[in-house]
């Protein structure tokens, strides 16, 4: 959940047409949303074409470089841990009792079978860096007034051509993301909802992220607990933590 | 000698019903050997020369970090040729994409290749006749697979060389068949030049398909693979299959032998006072060891002639009309064509024919060595020793 919470707010800030106003507008998202660090407790619930399940998981980050996951429930994936530093992804799994490195195509695969995928989380460039951005227009989303913001790459090398995003125009809090192929189509969506106030911050907890090209409800995100500018002790981000 | 074979060959018709029964057992296995080798034989022919010509040609050129049993290798395996080193060659790019048939996520591997191509049966130039604004081609068991049909729009999913994802709707403009499940089993195939277009590889290649004239040269960061080379893994099969099927052999001739062996031991038992009546003949014990030896080896000729007689309308018949094992171990990764012809060469069917009458003589001998120390007089009484 903090992964993407991450990759939607944290690396917002755009130039160009309208610039100032697309710069200021995810700027103060970013204030918003990003701290030094977090803890967050979240269920990932991943929805199948018959059934469901949810996987809990407590992750830690600080700034957008550093990560680590551990998942406690259900009990097959229980004592999973990831880490990420940044661009490199390690994953420990207990029943195997060793760490493997994800590089490459391996980075490709699916999340837990959700519809997010491990390349997914290691976005760490700034939007700013990839994305031309400008305000394209005003949309009501739930009740709430919202900036469109359209995102056109600016590098060869952008995972999607071009994003839009939905931004609560008092809360400074994403509440759709858009990505888009280099054709127009429309690859993935994102909702974010349930904003609440979190110390000081509006924070979204729950949130759906949908590969469009496939069936089905996509793979829900909802963060249980959540705690910003903790001090985290620095092993947890190391290899070493993974198999404690 | 001649006596010798004249008097088994006699005494073997004139044990009748025995006789016809042992000769019964080993032309039986005579038949299944010739038969199930045969199969083999005939599938191993079909299967190179399909892979020969659907997917391998003459040779295949490949980029040096191409693995194709690594599909991790395939997003960086790409590179140019000059227009003098790809002379006598077809270049093929391969890139991971996508499909999305029905809404359900499919990993595919699409292929290009050009549409003027002939160096394998794949009719990628039926795409011309298309209208449809990205005609693709599949196989008929990727069809089935994917649940798509002749006409079918698919979404397709894919990366250019920088990694940005793509995506457009694909018509499903051909579907062909082929035995070699390696060149459609989750596979794309396309004009080259357009699949070039799409992941902005211009002029790049995974792979080369070399034709007839091809002369092997060396090429920096290209590994060239001769057909012995490609179809080493496919021999190797068939290889583990003969040697599986040995096994089965082995039983069934082990069985025919030992009714060979026990025929052996009762004839000595029964006829002692013939053997006697040879040795007081004149014979010495070598020489009737040699006839009963000979009887024994005899069954495995008969065996021989009665196989055939019998085995050569079959043979005939399954090496012109085929054997229809249909498709269902299809996808096992090995190249298998609905219809196996066998193939029975002379060598198969004398060295089955050779190998059963060693046999049959060794087992025949160990018995008859117990003629030499027989008593003759004893022997003549008949007392039992």
């Amino acid at each position: 959940m903090k992964y993407l919470i991450t990759l939607l707010f944290t690396l917002l800030t755009i130039t160009q047409i309208n610039a100032q106003d697309a710069t200021a507008i995810l700027n103060k998202v970013d204030d918003n949303i990003n701290s030094n660090t977090s803890i967050t407790k979240s269920d990932m619930i991943i929805y199948g074409r018959r059934n469901q399940r949810t996987v809990t998981s407590v992750g830690y980050s600080e700034g957008k470089n550093k990560s680590f996951s551990e998942y406690l429930a259900p009990a097959r994936e229980r004592g999973t841990k990831m880490l990420k530093l940044e661009d490199n992804l390690w994953i420990y799994s207990p029943s195997t009792d060793r760490t493997i490195q994800l590089s490459g195509h391996m980075l490709k695969q699916s999340l837990m079978g959700s519809d997010l995928s491990y390349e997914d989380m290691m976005e760490n460039r700034k939007l700013t860096e990839m994305y031309d951005a400008k305000v394209i227009g005003e949309e009501t989303i739930d009740e709430r007034k919202t900036w469109i913001l359209q995102l056109n790459a600016k590098v060869d090398d952008a995972t999607y051509d071009s994003r839009k995003v939905w931004i609560d125009t008092e809360r400074y809090v994403p509440l759709r993301e858009e990505l888009f192929a280099k054709s127009g189509q429309l690859l993935k969506r994102t909702e974010l909802k349930d904003v609440k106030r979190i110390d000081g911050r509006w924070y979204p907890t729950k949130m759906n992220y949908k590969d469009m090209l496939k069936d089905g409800k996509g793979t829900d995100f909802v963060v249980l607990e959540i705690e910003f500018d903790v001090e985290i002790p620095a092993y947890i981000f190391s290899k070493g933590a993974l198999k404690r | 000698m001649r006596i010798a074979i004249k008097m088994a060959f006699k005494n073997l018709i004139g044990a009748g019903l025995r006789t016809w029964l042992n000769v019964s057992v080993l032309a039986f296995c005579f038949i299944i050997i010739v038969f199930y080798n045969g199969f083999l034989n005939g599938w191993q022919e079909q299967g190179r020369l399909d892979a020969k010509n659907w997917e391998y040609g003459n040779g295949q050129l490949f980029h040096a970090d191409f693995d194709p049993y690594d599909v991790f290798t395939i997003k960086n395996s790409h590179g140019t040729l000059s227009e003098a080193e790809s002379e006598n060659l077809t270049p093929v790019l391969i890139q991971q994409a996508t499909v999305y048939p029905n809404g359900r996520m499919n990993p595919t591997i699409i292929k290009g290749i050009p549409l003027d191509q002939d160096v394998i049966n794949l009719p990628i130039n039926l795409l011309t006749k298309s209208d449809a604004n990205l005609p693709v081609l599949i196989g008929e068991r990727m069809a089935q697979s994917i649940n798509v049909g002749k006409g079918d729009n698919i979404l397709l999913r894919w990366r250019d060389r920088n990694g940005t994802y793509d995506a457009t709707n694909i018509t499903i403009a051909e579907i062909f068949d082929s035995n070699v499940t390696t060149i459609y089993n989750g596979q794309i195939w396309m004009p080259i030049e357009i699949l070039r277009q799409m992941t902005r590889l211009t002029n790049e290649a995974t792979m080369y398909i070399a034709n007839e004239q091809y002369q092997p040269s060396q090429v920096d960061g290209w590994e060239f693979h001769n057909l012995t080379e490609l179809l080493k893994d496919f021999d190797s099969a068939v290889q583990a299959e003969r040697i599986g099927s040995m096994i089965v052999y082995s039983i069934l001739l082990a069985l025919g032998l030992l009714a060979v062996f026990d025929t052996q031991v009762l004839s000595i038992f029964r006829r002692q006072r013939e053997i006697g009546t040879y040795i007081a003949l004149g014979m010495t014990r070598q020489q009737v060891m040699k006839i009963f030896t000979i009887e024994g080896g005899m069954y495995s000729v008969f065996a021989g002639v009665v196989g055939l007689i019998i085995g050569a309308p079959l043979f005939y018949y399954t090496s012109s009309q085929g054997i229809n094992i249909g498709r269902s171990i299809e996808g096992m990764g090995v190249h298998l064509s609905d219809i196996i012809y066998p193939i029975y060469g002379a060598t198969l069917i004398i060295g089955t024919f050779f190998v059963l009458v060693f046999s049959a003589t060794l087992v025949s001998f160990i018995p008859a060595r117990k003629i030499s120390t027989l008593n003759p007089v004893n022997a003549l009484k008949g007392k039992v020793q």
